[in-house]
């Protein structure tokens, strides 16, 4: 120790950096070392991060285009479920058009029915109607004539009934 | 020590410049130029730092990094594009020795601040070599990639001819005090840090004094730590730039 301190004196008021009696070992040390990191450098450490950079960059690279890929036929899947859906969308508008159609043909057709039968019904029921309220005036004619006839018999006198038939006649014309 | 501080007589012992002694590792002998010192054994733990990082860091070959890998392939990056932005795209075939200055000055400094270490960026020996290891190597490419036009380095086509003259001659002792100022101030930041460090470390030895003491101690390691890694930036980004001055001397 004691001959370090009287070294480092002896080299420059104390000051140990300028004893320059250490200065070939520190220098030769140092070369060493410099060497030896610059060998370590260029044999082992670069080429090994630069291929392991040059690796990352190109796996980063592949990955990328890989999901571009992937993001591209996602999107063309979603274009073919969009018009997958939109098909359907229109196929089922066209079905349900379709159907409307017909239910109001089909409709349309038993509604043309249902008149037909119910005007069908109508005429018969007025010739019907028609057919009875003759009959009724044949009864009134025939009742009248024949209760003219009794009436005119028990009023004492002899009805011609021809002449009663006729004044009938007119009488119901006059009424109706 | 003991012995020292009661040959001053005093109750305080201030030895802040003892931690810069070169000594032999082993034994007490003479410094011949291949004695194994603790210059050596510190220098010779910066490779293994070196190792531990770049070689150990990256066994793996990972794609996807271990975070000691990560870090190594951060520092990597960090340095390749320095290189990259400062000197162009032509030096990045100096980028191993960039690098290799680097990650010496960076490992050198911080294991200087392991208490009881010896910090080799603190002699002027180490970084002295260093700046005229790179102002030597950047003039020799200059002059071989240019020729004598590497001396328009010195002639600012920029400034008004008459002018140049004066700035030729400002430029080129600038120039010359470069690796000066490359070594220096390396030296001289690890150096005057360490020096205060075992100054409050000193005044620690005083009762009333020691908790401030102490207090300083720790602001001063955090200021060094910081002080470590800018100076090895420093260094190697002038470095670069240096080197961009070699390729490209035309302003």
């Amino acid at each position: 120790m004691a001959d370090n301190v009287a070294g480092a004196e002896a080299g420059g008021a104390g000051m140990p950096q300028l004893d320059f009696s250490t200065f070939p070992n520190q220098i030769f040390w140092l070369v060493v070392t410099l060497v030896a990191i610059y060998l370590i450098l260029t044999k082992i450490a670069l080429p090994r991060i630069g291929a392991v950079l040059a690796e990352r960059q190109g796996t980063i690279t592949n990955d990328l285009a890989a999901a571009e890929e992937l993001k591209l036929k996602a999107e063309e899947a979603e274009a073919a479920y969009e018009k997958a859906l939109a098909d359907a969308r229109a196929e089922a508008n066209q079905i349900v058009e379709a159907a409307r159609a017909e239910i109001q043909a089909e409709l349309d057709a038993e509604l043309a029915k249902a008149d037909a039968e119910i005007s069908a019904r109508t005429a018969e029921s007025e010739a019907a109607i028609a057919e009875i309220r003759a009959g009724a005036l044949e009864s009134v004619r025939a009742v009248a004539q024949d209760t003219a006839g009794e009436i005119v018999g028990a009023m004492g006198g002899s009805a011609d009934a021809e002449a009663v038939a006729a004044a009938v006649e007119a009488r119901m014309k006059g009424a109706s | 020590m003991a012995d020292e501080a009661t040959s001053e007589g005093g109750g305080l012992s201030f030895h802040p410049l003892d931690q810069f002694i070169v000594k032999p590792l082993f034994g007490d002998g003479p410094i011949h130029w291949y004695t194994v010192t603790n210059s050596t054994l510190w220098l010779a733990l910066a490779v293994l730092s070196v190792v531990g990082l770049l070689v150990l860091g990256t066994r793996g070959r990972a794609i996807v990094p271990s975070r000691l890998q990560s870090v190594a392939e951060l520092v990597y990056g960090f340095i390749y594009k320095m290189v990259e932005d400062v000197s162009g795209k032509d030096g990045v075939k100096y980028f191993p020795y960039v690098f290799t200055v680097f990650l010496f000055i960076f490992f050198a400094n911080f294991l200087a601040l392991i208490p009881m270490s010896f910090s080799p960026t603190s002699q002027f020996a180490v970084t002295g070599f260093l700046a005229l290891a790179v102002f030597i190597s950047v003039t020799t490419l200059g002059l071989v990639k240019h020729g004598l036009g590497f001396l328009s380095l010195f002639w600012v086509t920029a400034a008004p001819l008459a002018v140049r003259p004066i700035l030729a001659a400002i430029e080129f002792i600038l120039y010359w005090v470069r690796p000066v100022s490359h070594s220096v101030r390396l030296a001289g930041a690890i150096l005057a840090g360490h020096a205060l460090l075992k100054v409050f470390a000193g005044f620690a030895q005083l009762a009333p004094a020691a908790p401030l003491a102490i207090l300083g101690v720790l602001a001063i390691y955090a200021l060094e730590v910081l002080v470590a890694a800018i100076q090895a930036y420093v260094f190697t980004i002038l470095t670069c730039v240096y080197l961009k001055d070699a390729l490209h001397p035309h302003h």
